[in-house]
C-alpha cells in the first residue's frame, strides 16, 4: 500500500515537472508575475491575458496549476508555487524550475484564488495553447472548447493550425469554427451562404444558435432560407435525439427501481414476508462502500468493486440474523412481520445515526465513473448511469441463475410453492427460510453500493426507496422475478415520459396513482402468478 | 387513611417541586433552546443548539447577566412541526424562559409564532428565510430575501454577465417566495420572460437527470446562463453530481446556492461543486480576529477539531449578544422592555464591520457571495459596499409591496400599510 | 374444528368481556376533573391544572380516536390500514380551511377573502374547493365527507376485486404517500409544505382563551366516549357480527351469501370518518395542520398504538394511544436519541410477545387467576369426593 502511494506521488511528481519546462520566465513575463500575487481578484484578467500573449517561457504550467486552484506564491520572496495535494499532506515546488520545496509550510505560503471568469478564461487560453497537442482528441476538445468564443485572434489560431492539420476528424471541426466565424463575421452574402452549407451536419449548440440569428436577422433573404433549413435539420434530428435521451433517462431510473426492488422481489415474492426493513439493507450496503473507501483511501478506482461482495455479505449476514430472530416465529402472519421488520428499520436507521452521526457521509466517486460518453453533441449518456444499468441487469441475471441452476435455488422454489410438500421431501425448510431471506438481503445491500454513487448515502437512505420498490414488486406481480424487470423499467420509463410535461411532483403522483388503480383492476399485478402456489 | 396519606405526601411534594421551581427562577435566568435534535433537521438544527449552548457559558464565564446565572433549557421538537407549538408553550408556561433561541423551517416557527404572541414570549429566529412576516415577539437575525438572493443576483447580472436564468428550487414557501421576487425583480430589470425558467422539485428529490438536461438544453442558446438554486439540503448533492457528470462546469453555468453552507459541504465529495457560488452573511474563511477567536472557541467547546462554522451560527451569535446588551440596557428580562430596547443595538459581525437591529427586526448585515473550494470552504468573490437591511415585506410583490414594519411609536405594527394607513391583522 | 373453536372463541370475546361502561366513566370523570382543575383552581394552586397539560391530554385523545378508527377495521375485519393518517389530515384540512376563513381580513395582508399564504404567493381569487369553507357546517360535513368518499372510492374499488391482506396495506400506504406529496405542491392551494396555521377563533370564541381550549378538550373527550359506545354497539349488531365473521373467513361469508364487499366498503367508511373527526379535533387544538401528518411512517405509527394496547377490544387501542403518546413525551424529553431505538423495539417485542396486546395481557392473568381458582376448586372437590369415597 505504501509502495504504491509512493509511486503514485512519484508519477504525478513526474508528471508536473516534465510538463513544467525548466524554462525560467523572460523579463517581460516577471513583472506581470509579481503583478499575478498582488492584483485583486477581479482585476487578474488583464495580467492573465498580458502573459499569455508575452514572449518567453510557456504559461501553460502556470495556467493549469491556477485552473486546478493548486497555484500559490511564497510570502516573502513572491516566487510562484504549485501544490500538490495528497489526502491530508501538501507538497509545495517551485512553478517554473519543478524543484521540490520540502521546507515551506502552509503559513509561508498563500494561494492566488481564481474565480469562474478567470477559469473560463484559462480553460480557453489552454485550448488555444493545445490546438498544437500532439494528441487529436486533445486538439478536437481544443478546437470546441473555443467555439463559444471565436475572436479574431482565435481564428487566426486556427487558420494557421488547420494549415499544419493531418488529422481528417481534428479538420473538420476546425472547419465548423472557421465556418461558424464567417457566418458570423463576413460581410458578404454568398460568403455567408456558403459558411451555411458548410455548417450542414454539425449539431453543436453554437451552431444552431449561429444558425438561429442568421434565420432571423440576415439581410440576405437565401442567407436567410438556407439557415432555416439547416435549422430544422437540426431541430429534427434534436427530436430524436431528445427522445433516446429521454428513453434513457427511464431505462436508468427503471435499474435504480430494479436494483432497490429486487432484493425485495425475493423476500416479499417468494417468501411472502413484507420485509419494511428492507430498506435499511440497501442503506447497509451503502455504508459498506463508505467504510470500504475510509479504510482503503488510496483504492478509490477499485472500492466498489471490493464493496459489492463485503456488501452482499454485510446485508445478508443482517438479514439471516433478523429471520432467525424475528421473522421464523412470525410465520404465517404477513402483517404483524410488517410491523416488526418496520421496528427494525427504525432501529437500525438509528443505529447508524449513532455510529456515523446523522450527516450524509461522502462517498467518492471512481474517476472510471465520472463524466460522460458524448456520442454527438446532442446525445451524451452519463457514465455513472449506464454502469448502473449494465449492473442491475447483470445482478438480475446472476439472480435468476440463482434460482434456477442452484440447489439452493431449486430449494428455495420448492418451499415457496409448497412448503410441507418440500419439507416432506426432506428439505430443511426452516433453513432454506434463513438463506432465501440473507439472499434477498445481501442483493439489497449489492444495490446499496450502486445507489451510494447515485444519492446521499445517509441514515434516511433506505426510507426513500422502501415505497417504490413495493410498487416495483406488487406492479410486477408477486413471486415473479421477469415482472419485477418489467414493472421496474415500465414505471422508470414511464416516469420520465411524464416528467417533462407535468413537472417530477406531479409525475410521481400520477404514477402512484396508476398503480393504485392498476392494482384494484389486476390485484396479482402484471405477471400474476398461476396455479395452486398462488392461492 | 392510608389514601389520605398518599395524598397529602403528593401534595407536599409537588408543592416543594414548585416552590423550588420559583425558587430557581429568581436565582437564574433561563434561556429556551427550540431546536430540533431528533428527525430530519437535526443535521442542521444540533449545531445551533451547541451554539446557544456554548454563548450561555461563555456568558456566564464573564459574570452572567444582571448579576445573575444563565441557564439553558432546552427541548427537543423532533422536527415535528406541531411539537414546535407545544414545546414552546412548554417553554413559557412550565419553565418560564425569558428568551427562546429556535427553529429552522419556515414551518417550525409559523407553528410556534401563534404562541409566542399569546404568551407574549420573546424568539430569536437565526436562519435565512422567505421573509413576508414581521412579529412583535420575534427578531430574525437570518437573511432575508433582499439580503441573500437579490445581491447574489445583481452579481451574477453585473459581473458575469448572466442573461439567462434558471430558477430552480424545492416545492416550499421559501423557494416559492424567493423565486416569486427573483422573477419580478429580473423582469424589472428588463429580462424577458423567455429566459427565466422556473422548476420545482420535491424534498430529498434524487433522480435529477432530466431536469439537468433540461438546464443544459436552457444553456445552449448561447446567452450566458446562470442557475439560482433555492435546492434544499439532501437534495442538492445528487444535483451537483449529475451536473458535473453531463459535463456541465462552473464556467459554462454557475449555480448560485442559498442553502448550501459549510454545515453541509463538511465530509462531502466537493469535487463537482467547485466553483459553484454560494451567498451568506457569513463565510468560515473570512479573516478577521472576531471570527478567528470564534472558530477557536467553537471547536474547544465541540472537542472537534475539524467542526466548522456556518451563517446561521453566526446569526444565533449576533442575537444571543445583541439580547444581553438588550437585557443589560432594559435592566430587566421582561419582554416588553427587551423588545424596546433590542431596537438600536449593534454588535460585531464575525466577519468585521458591526450588524444593526432595525425597527422591522431585522438585521442590517453585508452579503458575501462565495466560490466554493475544493476543501469544502467557501472563498468570497464579492460583497457588498456597505450594509443592507434586511426587508421583512418585499418590495417586487404586489401582495406586499405596501406594507412595512416599524416596532417604535408610533407606528408601532408589524404590517403597516403605507397607502391606507392601516395596521392590518394584528390581534394584540 | 380447532379453527372454528377459535373463531368462536374471538367471536364470543367481543359481545362477552371488555365491559366498557367503567372505562367510559372513568375517561369522562379524569376529563371532569382536569377542566375544573384548568377553570377554577388559581394559577399558584397545587391542584392546578396549565393549560399546557389541557392541549396535551386534548391531542392524546385526538390520537386516541384515531386509534379507534384503526382498530374498528383491523381489530374486527382484519383490514390494516397503513394509510389511516390520510383520513385525519383530510378531517384537519377540512376543519383548518374553516379556521383560516374565520381569520378574515386579520391576516398579516388584511385580505378579507384570501388567506396569507395564497396573497402572498399572487392568488388573485378563492379556488371553488375553498368556497363555502367559511360556514361552519359546511366545514363540519367536509370533516365527514372528504374521508368517507375517499374512503368509499377507495373500498370499493379495493374490496370488489378483492384486493386483501398485504397487498391491501401496500396500497394505503401509496395512497397516502401520493396525498403527501400532492399536498406538498404549492399549486394544490393548501399552503404547501407550511400547511394552514395561524387561527384566531372558532364559531365566534377566542382560540387562545382557557375556556375554548377546555371546551374543546371536554368535546373530544365526550365524542370519543361516544364513538366508542357507538362501534362496540355496531359491533353486536348483525352488521358487527358478520364483520368479524368476514375477518375470520372472508370466502366462508361470502359463500354462505354475503356480499363481503358491501360490509367492508361501509365499515372502511366509518372507520374513515371517525379518522376525519379525530383530525377535525385536532387541528384547533395543536394549532397546525400541514403535510407531515400525511406521512406513511405516521400511519404505521397509529397501528403500533393498536397493536400495544391489544386489537379488536376498542378500549386498548384508546389505552394504547395515550400510553405510547405519553411514553414519546416523556422519552424524548429524557433522551432524544433513545427514543426511535425505545419505539422499534416496542414494534418488535409487541409484535413477538404480545399479539393480543395490553388488553390481551388482562385478559391472561385473569384467565390465569381464574383457571388456578378452578383447579384449587377442582383439587378441593376431587379431594372431598375422595374422601366421601374413603
Amino acid at each position: 500500500m505504501r509502495y504504491l502511494n509512493a509511486i503514485c506521488a512519484c508519477l504525478l511528481g513526474l508528471l508536473i515537472s516534465t510538463s513544467v519546462l525548466a524554462e525560467t520566465p523572460s523579463e517581460a513575463q516577471k513583472p506581470l508575475l509579481l503583478e499575478l500575487t498582488e492584483v485583486k481578484l477581479s482585476k487578474a484578467l488583464p495580467v492573465l491575458q498580458q502573459l499569455e500573449a508575452s514572449e518567453g517561457a510557456d504559461m501553460m504550467a502556470l495556467f493549469k496549476t491556477m485552473l486546478n486552484g493548486d497555484l500559490y506564491y511564497e510570502k516573502e520572496t513572491k516566487r510562484l508555487i504549485a501544490a500538490l495535494k495528497e489526502q491530508s499532506v501538501t507538497r509545495y515546488s517551485d512553478l517554473f524550475t519543478g524543484a521540490a520545496l520540502n521546507e515551506l509550510s502552509s503559513n509561508q505560503v498563500k494561494k492566488i484564488k481564481v474565480n469562474n471568469t478567470l477559469r473560463g478564461y484559462l480553460g480557453e487560453a489552454i485550448a488555444r495553447m493545445q490546438l498544437n497537442h500532439p494528441d487529436s482528441a486533445v486538439r478536437t476538445d481544443a478546437v470546441r472548447s473555443l467555439f463559444s468564443d471565436l475572436g479574431p485572434n482565435t481564428i487566426e489560431l486556427i487558420r494557421t493550425a488547420r494549415l499544419n492539420e493531418q488529422s481528417r476528424s481534428v479538420q473538420e471541426v476546425m472547419d465548423v469554427a472557421l465556418a461558424l466565424y464567417r457566418a458570423a463575421h463576413s460581410d458578404d452574402a454568398t460568403e455567408r451562404l456558403q459558411a451555411v452549407k458548410d455548417l450542414e451536419g454539425s449539431l453543436e449548440p453554437e451552431v444552431r444558435n449561429q444558425l438561429t440569428k442568421l434565420a432571423e436577422n440576415d439581410p440576405s433573404r437565401s442567407v436567410r432560407k438556407a439557415a432555416q433549413i439547416g435549422l430544422d435539420k437540426i431541430d429534427q434530428q434534436a427530436e430524436m435525439y431528445g427522445f433516446i435521451n429521454q428513453l434513457f433517462f427511464g431505462l436508468s431510473l427503471g435499474s435504480v427501481l430494479l436494483l432497490a426492488a429486487i432484493g425485495l422481489a425475493i423476500t416479499f415474492g417468494v417468501m411472502g414476508v413484507i420485509n419494511m426493513a428492507h430498506g435499511e439493507m440497501i442503506m447497509l450496503g451503502a455504508y459498506t462502500t463508505y467504510v470500504v473507501q475510509l479504510m482503503l483511501p488510496n483504492m478509490i478506482e477499485y472500492s466498489l468493486w471490493i464493496a459489492v461482495p463485503l456488501a452482499f455479505m454485510v446485508s445478508g449476514l443482517a438479514g439471516i440474523l433478523i429471520e432467525r430472530l424475528v421473522i421464523r416465529h412470525l410465520h404465517g402472519r404477513p402483517l404483524e412481520t410488517l410491523l416488526a421488520t418496520f421496528g427494525i428499520s427504525l432501529i437500525l436507521q438509528q443505529l447508524v445515526r449513532t455510529v456515523f452521526s446523522p450527516l450524509n457521509r461522502q462517498v467518492a466517486t471512481p474517476e472510471w465513473m465520472s463524466g460522460s460518453i458524448e456520442i454527438n453533441p446532442l446525445l451524451s449518456l452519463t457514465l455513472n448511469r449506464l454502469y448502473i444499468v449494465a449492473f442491475a441487469l447483470l445482478v438480475f441475471m446472476i439472480l435468476l441463475i440463482v434460482l434456477k441452476k442452484t440447489s439452493l435455488g431449486l430449494n428455495v422454489r420448492a418451499v415457496s410453492q409448497n412448503r410441507d410438500m418440500a419439507k416432506a421431501m426432506g428439505i430443511r425448510t426452516d433453513r432454506v427460510d434463513a438463506m432465501t431471506f440473507g439472499l434477498g438481503s445481501g442483493i439489497a445491500g449489492i444495490a446499496g453500493v450502486a445507489l451510494s454513487q447515485l444519492t446521499n448515502v445517509g441514515p434516511n437512505l433506505g426510507q426513500a426507496y422502501i415505497i417504490d420498490s413495493f410498487m416495483v414488486v406488487v406492479f410486477g406481480g408477486v413471486g415473479n422475478l421477469w415482472g419485477t424487470l418489467v414493472a421496474a423499467f415500465t414505471l422508470g420509463v414511464a416516469n420520465k415520459f411524464i416528467e417533462p410535461v407535468t413537472g417530477a411532483v406531479l409525475a410521481s403522483i400520477l404514477v402512484l396513482v396508476f398503480i393504485i388503480l392498476f392494482i384494484q383492476k389486476r390485484p396479482k399485478g402484471l405477471f400474476p402468478q398461476k396455479g395452486r402456489a398462488a392461492e | 387513611m392510608k389514601i389520605k396519606h398518599l395524598v397529602s405526601g403528593i401534595a407536599l411534594t409537588m408543592g416543594a417541586s414548585v416552590l423550588s421551581i420559583s425558587a430557581m427562577a429568581a436565582d437564574t435566568i433561563k434561556v429556551g433552546v427550540l431546536h430540533s435534535l431528533s428527525g430530519t433537521m437535526a443535521i442542521s438544527e444540533t449545531t445551533l443548539k451547541d451554539t446557544v449552548l456554548m454563548m450561555v457559558e461563555e456568558q456566564n464565564k464573564k459574570g452572567g447577566l444582571l448579576g445573575k446565572q444563565l441557564e439553558a433549557v432546552v427541548v427537543d421538537p423532533a422536527s415535528n412541526w406541531p411539537l414546535f407549538a407545544e414545546k414552546t408553550r412548554e417553554l413559557l408556561t412550565k419553565d418560564q424562559v425569558d428568551v427562546i433561541f429556535g427553529c429552522w423551517t419556515s414551518v417550525s416557527r409559523k407553528s410556534a409564532l401563534p404562541v409566542l404572541e399569546e404568551l407574549n414570549g420573546l424568539m430569536f429566529y437565526p436562519v435565512q428565510y422567505e421573509g413576508e412576516e414581521s412579529s412583535k415577539n420575534v427578531f430574525y437575525t437570518g437573511a432575508a430575501p433582499n439580503q441573500q438572493a437579490i445581491p447574489a443576483v445583481d452579481y451574477l447580472m453585473n459581473d458575469l454577465g448572466v442573461k439567462r436564468w434558471v430558477l430552480a428550487g424545492t416545492d416550499y414557501v421559501y423557494p416559492r417566495t424567493t423565486n416569486k421576487i427573483l422573477e419580478a425583480y429580473l423582469k424589472a430589470k428588463g429580462v424577458a420572460a423567455e429566459d427565466i425558467m422556473i422548476n420545482y422539485t420535491p424534498f430529498g428529490h434524487s433522480d435529477w437527470q432530466s431536469i439537468v438536461s433540461d438546464i443544459k438544453s436552457f444553456g445552449a442558446e448561447g446567452k450566458k446562463t446562470a442557475v439560482v438554486s433555492t435546492i434544499n439540503g439532501d437534495a442538492n448533492i445528487p444535483f451537483y453530481k449529475e451536473l458535473g457528470n453531463q459535463g456541465i462546469s462552473a464556467e459554462d453555468i454557475p449555480v448560485v446556492a442559498f442553502s448550501v453552507g459549510e454545515e453541509e459541504l463538511s465530509g462531502l465529495d466537493t469535487k463537482p461543486l467547485v466553483g459553484h457560488l454560494a451567498a451568506w452573511n457569513y463565510f468560515q474563511s473570512v479573516e478577521s480576529d472576531a471570527n478567528t477567536a470564534f472558530i477557536s472557541k467553537w471547536k474547544a467547546f465541540t472537542g472537534n477539531p475539524d467542526r466548522v462554522t456556518n451563517d446561521p451560527m453566526e446569526a444565533t451569535y449576533i442575537g444571543f449578544k445583541m439580547w444581553t446588551q438588550a437585557v443589560e440596557k432594559a435592566g430587566t428580562t421582561d419582554v416588553n422592555a427587551v423588545e424596546q430596547a433590542m431596537i438600536g443595538q449593534e454588535t460585531e459581525n464575525l466577519t468585521g464591520g458591526m450588524a444593526y437591529m432595525n425597527k422591522n427586526h431585522h438585521l442590517s448585515k453585508p452579503v458575501l457571495i462565495g466560490e466554493i473550494q475544493d476543501d469544502g470552504q467557501l472563498e468570497v468573490v464579492w460583497e457588498t459596499e456597505g450594509l443592507v437591511a434586511g426587508d421583512a415585506w418585499s418590495d417586487f410583490l404586489p401582495g406586499s409591496k405596501d406594507l412595512i414594519s416599524d416596532w417604535t411609536a408610533p407606528i408601532s405594527c408589524g404590517n403597516y400599510n403605507t397607502v391606507t394607513k392601516t395596521c392590518s391583522g394584528q390581534n394584540y | 374444528m380447532s379453527s372454528f373453536l377459535t373463531n368462536f372463541m374471538s367471536f364470543s370475546r367481543i359481545n362477552g368481556e371488555s365491559k366498557v361502561a367503567p372505562f367510559v366513566v372513568l375517561l369522562l370523570a379524569v376529563t371532569a376533573l382536569a377542566s375544573a382543575s384548568n377553570l377554577l383552581m388559581p394559577q399558584d394552586s397545587v391542584f392546578y391544572v396549565s393549560t399546557y397539560t389541557i392541549t396535551l391530554l386534548g391531542k392524546y385523545l385526538c390520537y386516541a380516536m384515531l386509534a379507534l378508527a384503526v382498530d374498528v377495521i383491523w381489530g374486527y375485519c382484519g383490514i390494516l390500514s397503513l394509510g389511516h393518517g390520510a383520513f385525519f389530515a383530510l378531517g384537519g384540512y377540512a376543519m383548518g380551511m374553516y379556521l383560516m376563513r374565520q381569520i378574515g381580513d386579520r391576516g398579516v395582508y388584511g385580505n378579507p377573502e384570501l388567506p396569507d399564504f395564497m396573497v402572498f404567493l399572487n392568488w388573485s381569487e378563492l379556488p371553488w374547493f375553498w368556497q363555502g369553507m367559511d360556514q361552519f357546517w359546511v366545514a363540519m360535513l367536509m370533516v365527514l365527507l372528504v374521508p368517507g368518499i375517499l374512503a368509499y372510492v377507495f373500498g370499493w374499488l379495493a374490496f370488489r376485486s378483492r384486493v386483501t391482506g398485504v397487498y391491501l396495506s401496500i396500497m394505503t400506504q401509496a395512497l397516502t404517500y401520493a396525498l403527501l406529496l400532492s399536498f406538498f405542491r404549492n399549486e394544490m392551494g393548501f399552503g404547501g409544505n407550511n400547511g394552514l396555521t395561524d387561527f384566531k377563533d372558532i364559531i365566534g370564541f377566542d382560540l387562545q382563551s382557557d375556556n375554548t381550549r377546555v371546551s374543546l378538550f371536554i368535546i373530544t373527550a365526550l365524542l370519543l366516549c361516544g364513538l366508542l359506545v357507538l362501534s362496540k354497539k355496531i359491533m353486536q349488531t348483525r352488521f358487527g357480527k358478520v364483520i368479524v365473521a368476514i375477518r375470520d373467513g372472508e370466502s366462508r361469508a361470502r359463500f354462505i351469501g354475503y356480499r363481503t364487499e358491501n360490509y367492508k366498503v361501509w365499515l372502511f367508511v366509518y372507520s374513515a370518518m371517525i379518522a376525519g373527526i379525530a383530525g377535525a379535533l385536532y387541528v384547533p387544538q395543536v394549532g397546525i395542520i400541514n403535510p407531515g401528518e400525511f406521512s406513511p411512517i405516521n400511519s404505521i405509527e397509529i397501528v403500533i398504538w393498536v397493536a400495544v394496547g391489544g386489537r379488536g377490544t376498542l378500549i386498548g387501542a384508546i389505552i394504547g394511544a395515550i400510553l405510547v403518546n405519553y411514553a414519546k413525551t416523556k422519552f424524548t424529553a429524557i433522551m432524544p436519541d433513545g427514543w426511535l431505538f425505545a419505539l422499534g423495539a416496542m414494534f418488535v417485542l409487541v409484535t413477538l410477545y404480545l399479539p393480543k396486546g395490553l388488553m390481551g395481557l388482562v385478559a391472561q392473568l385473569k384467565d390465569q387467576q381464574l383457571q388456578s381458582k378452578q383447579r384449587s376448586a377442582n383439587n378441593s372437590s376431587n379431594e372431598k369426593a375422595e374422601e366421601g369415597h374413603a
